[in-house]
């Protein structure tokens, strides 16, 4: 194998990275306690799991960090495309790999030997990820502004659609996450790459 | 700078997993790692309650008063908010207030008088009556609580630009306040109040509106959310000192708009 001295993430991705964690753990936790407000479910958020204190400390916190959410992922996003990564690393994509992938993984035998390369189940799940995010970009800025965006608006649904749209986009990146998590703790190497690069 | 060792690059991805494996079997090491990747771990953070912190809390504050200037960027003076048939109308429509039922002012009509100071060229006081003989128009329009849920409702009244413009309002001016009769209190940017759907309402479904939502006047914005639509109208003032708000001056967005 050549001795290839680019690290495997580079800078700017690492970077984003870990803001884009601070900001999706704001979001989250904050998100839970603007819904325990008015849950259209039968449950509410453990108090212990949300950020804020009451309504308006959660709702001062899940706006101060959409904004450090929505220009670190535009960055991210800009960089990724601008940079040749995203197509590189997540292209070429066939549900036959992930179905395969997914099965190796299942039975333990996926391998990370290569920390460069992203098997199909990652490509699928970062992909999916990007996706989900601008969903609830989306989503979110129709519950702000739904008289001032009425094209996105419609296009969603309407108000009340958009909070159901915005909640299931959360819960698949918090599942998401867990995922990740999970699998970052079974290749802890995963985690030292993304703090040091190589 | 240590060059990495061509060997790593050689290592079976089994052995790996093997090899994390064996370290997670560690109890020591589980815990390290189950306690770094909780939630719990972020304690700094959970269920912290806002108002302890005083620098989090002017700087969280300052980035709401920056989402006060982007709401009014973003604000369209022409954008209609959606209106919808009265068949679609939430009945009941919800109560909302900082008390609870039992508390809800009643205001007697007959001595009521509202009062319009400030930056205004006619400072007389206005009766029901005065009020109820002016051009009357009414909407059908989603009400959104800063909760999150939202009901539609019918409310009709006095469109609010045309009423400024009756008492002679400097438009130029940045805010307009409220004091309503159950110590609530809010302002609006004039933007918002010369809005063609910000109606001061004496009518709800087309009954004089009912003391739980606001009787004698409320003023209906539809571009604003529940909290900025005042009850119990007791006096309007037109003015360039920020007069703040009940919910405002403890935390909540000023503009409040959607």
């Amino acid at each position: 194998m050549s001795d290839d001295t680019r690290p495997i993430h580079p800078v700017w991705l690492r970077v984003t990275h870990w803001l884009n964690a601070l900001a999706v753990v704001i979001m989250t936790m904050s998100g839970w306690r603007i819904y325990n407000a008015a849950p259209f479910f039968d449950f509410k958020s453990a108090k212990a799991m949300t950020l804020g204190g009451w309504l308006g400390g959660a709702i001062q916190w899940h706006f101060a960090a959409m904004w450090l959410l929505a220009a670190n992922g535009l960055v991210y996003l800009l960089c990724n495309a601008g940079s040749g990564r995203l197509w590189t690393k997540f292209f070429p994509l066939s549900p036959r790999a992930i179905v395969a992938d997914l099965l190796a993984a299942l039975r333990g035998h996926l391998s990370h030997a290569d920390p460069r390369e992203y098997n199909a189940v990652q490509r699928a799940a970062y992909l999916f990820v990007m996706v989900d995010a601008v969903l609830l970009v989306l989503s979110g800025l129709v519950l702000w502004k739904s008289v001032q965006l009425p094209l996105l608006r419609e296009l969603l649904g309407g108000y009340e659609a958009a909070r159901r749209a915005h909640f299931f986009a959360m819960a698949a990146l918090v599942a998401f996450a867990a995922v990740h998590l999970a699998m970052v703790a079974l290749v802890p190497r995963t985690l030292l790459t993304m703090i040091r690069g190589r | 700078m240590i060059k990495k060792s061509p060997r790593l690059a050689m290592i079976d991805g089994d052995t790996v997993v093997k090899e994390a494996l064996r370290r997670i079997e560690q109890p020591s090491r589980r815990l390290f790692l189950q306690r770094s990747l909780t939630l719990g771990g972020l304690s700094l953070l959970t269920g912290c309650a806002i108002v302890d912190e005083d620098s989090v809390e002017t700087a969280l504050m300052s980035i709401s008063r920056f989402n006060d200037g982007v709401q009014g960027w973003l604000f369209d003076p022409k954008q209609l908010a959606p209106t919808y048939p009265e068949s679609m109308i939430t009945r009941p429509f919800p109560f909302n207030a900082y008390y609870g039922e039992d508390e809800i002012r009643q205001v007697d009509a007959d001595s009521y008088r509202l009062e319009v100071t400030g930056m205004v060229a006619d400072k007389r006081a206005w009766t029901l009556a005065e009020l109820q003989a002016l051009p009357q128009t009414d909407q059908v329009t989603r009400h959104i609580c800063v909760e999150g849920w939202s009901a539609i409702g019918k409310w009709g009244g006095v469109n609010f630009a045309s009423f400024l413009s009756r008492v002679g309002a400097d438009t130029s001016a940045k805010y307009i306040g409220f004091k309503c009769a159950d110590d609530y209190y809010t302002s609006i940017d004039m933007a918002t109040a010369l809005h063609p759907q910000t109606l001061l309402t004496l009518t709800y479904d087309g009954e004089p509106l009912p003391p739980r939502y606001g009787f004698p006047m409320k003023l209906r914005m539809p571009t604003k959310l529940g909290y900025k639509n005042p009850k119990h109208i007791q006096a309007i003032f037109v003015t360039n000192t920020y007069p703040g708000g009940y919910w405002e001056d403890q935390g909540y967005n000023w503009f409040g708009g959607s």
